[in-house]
């Protein structure tokens, strides 16, 4: 037998009518990892989660957690278990002690008893007690949802993109937040459409359109770019990219930030020739070089594959 | 400073809540043709300064024009010059593409005729004429953003309002959206965008950063990294934000 994952999941399956969700999922969590589910809307992440969280059943597959199948076992799952849905996960007309204190009840447990599981977090919202959840902001119904799903002190905890449509310094500390949840040893599944997130995790799946691209840990995707990847600067972006369409031997022209990437045929064609061709085209202080890919330029090249 | 370039101007615009200031005196010119970056933390006052640029809402005070317009008396003519799509609401999911684009159009005044005509340009523009008949259900994510951005230029506005357009969006389907907006921003049309992919600020002409109501940067993303001494939006942004 193989070590014991406290997630595992087998060839699973789910469709909704016609359309297949998700199809041939495969991927294990160990105690303590902080896994990321990474993926654009509509990939198949919350179908996984729903089945993870034992709220929706696959048509094929099975999904262990701690040992507890989801269908057999699902009573004791939901008892080990901190989920936080992606959309409502809070009752917007009680107060945020009300919230947390639902919580910890249906679970059978008081907000004392685990209260410093949560302190870190609630003490940012604490003083804001008494306000309707539906009245708080939408960094501080993140930090009330994260604590109402750790008041019954699960030991795995599944996040459904806790950070869409957060700032960018929200989404930093939220993050700080996660990284301190699994020094404290809780097994975190969370999934983001952001790519830049991929790597704050120990490992992760890249996922579109119901299939898992690859799993790994972060560096090791970047590592498996199978080609070099090269940036070009100009001081006319969409005219550069535009330019860079036409030349051939080149493959995957997009842009990137305030740079465009591509991959080339590196038989066929020097950076000094393609520098040649822009200066030729008119465009101002070019510049190229080889880049190391990110997780996001991964996603691309697995996307194009 | 002011020429017939400027298509928003926002003088000292102040929008109060009771005692809560949304707006503190936003002070902004957006030039025709122009990609306009709004960015800002959760709570800043993007949404409440947009509502009013859209003519939905009136500020407390300050002087807002748009599109020749002022917002304050002539609300109407200014939502009949601009096109809006936000990430949250767009398109109807059980109305075909077709119908989806004939219900926008019918909203904005256009004959049928005119209609029929924008459906199929912007349709064959998108390589998507052949599904002109679906629902709106049965199409992917990522089309159906580009389908809801061209339907909010249907009645070519002068300026369209884009609400974090990208959300959730793949990266690939994510840049051919932005290949839309610089098209559209080179055709003259201006493009004022949210977004909090701060990659995407980077493709914006001019940027604006705004905390706890305030404007606290306005530039080119190039100028706004030199002057921070950082080499990305993002962290010229977490150094105002934070």
């Amino acid at each position: 037998m193989s070590i014991a994952h406290t997630i595992q999941v087998e060839n699973l399956k789910k469709c909704y009518k016609s359309l297949t969700a998700i199809e041939d999922i495969n991927f294990n969590v160990s105690k303590g990892e902080l896994f990321g589910l990474i993926g654009p809307d509509g990939a198949g992440k919350t179908t996984i989660f729903r089945i993870l969280t034992t709220l929706l059943i696959q048509d094929e597959g099975s999904a262990i957690v701690e040992g507890y199948d989801v269908v057999k076992g699902y009573r004791k799952i939901r008892n080990l278990m901190g989920y936080m849905p992606g959309r409502f996960s809070l009752y917007l007309d009680m107060t945020v002690r009300e919230n947390l204190e639902f919580f910890a009840t249906i679970f059978g447990t008081t907000i004392e008893e685990n209260y410093h599981l949560i302190k870190d977090i609630y003490q940012q919202i604490e003083p804001f007690k008494d306000r309707l959840a539906g009245n708080l902001s939408g960094g501080m119904k993140q930090k009330l949802a994260l604590s109402c799903a750790l008041i019954h002190k699960p030991s795995v905890l599944v996040l459904d993109e806790p950070t869409t449509g957060v700032d960018a310094v929200s989404r930093k500390e939220f993050w700080d937040m996660l990284i301190k949840l699994k020094k404290q040893g809780i097994t975190i599944l969370v999934s983001t459409p952001y790519m830049d997130e991929a790597e704050l995790c120990d490992r992760v799946g890249l996922i579109q359109n119901g299939r898992m691209l690859t799993i790994n840990k972060p560096d090791q995707i970047v590592k498996n770019f199978p080609k070099k990847l090269w940036e070009a600067t100009s001081a006319n972006i969409y005219q550069l990219l535009q330019d860079l369409r036409e030349q051939e031997n080149l493959y995957s022209v997009y842009p990137f930030g305030s740079k465009v990437h591509f991959t080339k045929d590196e038989n066929l064609t020097e950076t000094a020739e393609i520098k040649a061709f822009l200066t030729n085209k008119g465009h101002e202080s070019v510049d190229i070089e080889e880049v190391t890919p990110t997780i996001e330029d991964c996603f691309i090249e697995l996307m194009t594959e | 400073m002011v020429n017939n370039n400027t298509i928003i101007e926002a003088e000292n615009l102040v929008k109060k809540f009771g005692d809560f200031t949304a707006n503190d005196r936003l002070t902004f010119h957006v030039k025709k043709g122009e990609i306009f970056g709004f960015l800002g933390a959760n709570g800043a006052g993007k949404t409440t300064a947009m509502r009013i640029l859209c003519g939905l809402s009136k500020p407390t005070s300050g002087r807002v024009e748009v599109a020749g317009y002022n917002v304050y008396t002539e609300a109407e003519k200014v939502k009949k010059s601009i096109g809006y799509m936000s990430q949250k609401f767009s398109l109807y999911e059980d109305l075909t593409v077709k119908e989806n684009f004939r219900f926008y159009g019918g909203i904005y005044g256009l004959s049928r005729r005119r209609i029929r005509e924008r459906t199929d340009e912007l349709l064959k523009k998108l390589n998507f004429s052949h599904a002109a008949k679906r629902k709106i259900a049965d199409i992917p994510l990522g089309w159906k953003q580009k389908l809801a951005f061209s339907i909010a230029i249907i009645h070519e506005p002068r300026i369209v309002f884009l609400d974090e357009p990208t959300g959730g969006v793949d990266p690939i389907t994510r840049r051919q959206f932005w290949e839309m907006i610089y098209e559209t921003a080179s055709r003259g049309v201006t493009v004022f965008v949210t977004t909090h992919y701060m990659d995407e600020a980077e493709y914006c002409d001019r940027v604006t950063i705004m905390d706890r109501g305030v404007i606290e940067a306005l530039d080119t993303p190039d100028k706004l990294k030199k002057e921070y001494n950082v080499d990305s939006m993002d962290k010229v942004f977490v150094n105002i934000a934070r």
